[in-house]
């Protein structure tokens, strides 16, 4: 169970990794970057997995007694929520600098900015 | 070519992933943090059904404090970066179904919203995911309405506000002895119910409206600099 989602992660990873390299236009890009993002988030969050493990949320069925036997880690998809507000606050920060980049050559195609290329 | 070479770097990182993969063996017990967090002695003193909520809102509530400062700081350079009239926008036309179930949804969505937060200590949710949800709401009205002003002052109000509670509550832990963060700082309550587990509802509310007040914040940031021609 586990293996399949940490090696979905990893193939998502290079999925974005993969648009990030090939794509010209720079929103694609920034997809490209949140789709690295969220396969960054399935491997953290199967990395947590204890097998037969249930949600870490104390209710009729897990008691507080036996918690430590039945749910899958917690610390990590702690991790995974801040990341995932992180990752929305450079994503936001990203398509702030894609409509300056647009409002200075009216495109958002990567190769009409090569002011800093040599 | 290039694309041939891209392919390269990208199987190059897949081989390096690889022993990642290969070298892990699943769990099939708790780490000895997390063992540390699930036992029943420090499940009933923080008294939170949400464990989940429990580790970000108390044991780890600096790394949460140190989130919500750089969700502010995106939303203040945006802020800083995008000037109003900076490009011209085209309206397309909504429709009426459109426009109508917008106004039907926005208040229904913006009270799962405030459910979500509430809750955050009992169900999976919490100020994050609520906040989330709200903006949601909101970048629906400004969709279905796109000439809504919204008032800039009242979302800068209401997350400073938030962002002050949330301090002060953490501080007033240190005051009162307990230690910063704590959540003991207000009855902890019978487990399971809606007022229960001390601090955590009351700051987990505070951080949802400050995530909600500073996304609402940045998608309006986003909608202002647009002119029309």
């Amino acid at each position: 169970m586990e293996y399949i989602t940490l090696i979905t992660g990893f193939l998502i990873i290079l999925a974005g990794l993969w648009a990030i390299m090939t794509r010209k236009n720079i929103i694609r890009i920034i997809i490209g970057f949140v789709i690295f993002d969220t396969g960054l988030h399935i491997v953290m969050v199967s990395i947590a997995y204890v097998r037969g493990g249930t949600a870490p949320i104390l209710d009729g069925s897990v008691s507080i007694a036996d918690a430590a036997q039945k749910i899958v880690d917690p610390v990590p998809q702690a991790l995974v929520l801040t990341a995932i507000v992180i990752g929305l606050g450079v994503t936001a920060l990203m398509l702030a600098y894609a409509m300056k980049l647009h409002q200075e050559k009216k495109s958002l195609n990567i190769e009409s900015f090569k002011d800093l290329k040599w | 070519m290039n694309k041939l070479f891209i392919l390269i770097i990208i199987v190059a990182l897949g081989s390096m992933l690889y022993p990642l993969v290969s070298s892990f063996d699943g769990n099939s017990e708790l780490s000895s943090l997390a063992q540390f967090y699930a036992q029943p002695d420090n499940i009933s003193k923080v008294n939170s059904p949400n464990l989940v909520t429990a580790i970000v809102v108390t044991y780890r509530g600096l790394d949460t404090m140190g989130e919500v400062t750089i969700l502010f700081l995106t939303a203040a350079i945006i802020a800083f970066f995008l000037k109003k009239g900076g490009t011209t926008r085209t309206l397309r036309l909504n429709s009426e179904i459109f426009k109508t179930s917008a106004k039907l949804l926005v208040p229904i969505i913006v009270m799962l919203g405030v459910y979500i937060f509430i809750n955050g200590h009992l169900s999976p949710g919490g100020g994050f995911q609520g906040g989330a949800v709200i903006a949601s709401a909101v970048i629906l009205m400004l969709l279905a309405s796109p000439n809504t002003k919204l008032k800039h002052n009242f979302f800068e109000a209401l997350e400073s506000t938030s962002g002050l509670v949330f301090v002060g509550l953490a501080a007033l832990g240190a005051l009162l002895g307990l230690g910063y963060l704590d959540n003991a700082i207000l009855p902890l309550g019978e487990f399971g119910k809606l007022f229960s587990a001390g601090a955590i509802p009351v700051i987990y509310s505070f951080v949802g409206l400050k995530v909600g007040a500073e996304l609402s914040n940045i998608l309006n940031k986003f909608q202002s600099v647009q002119s029309d021609k």
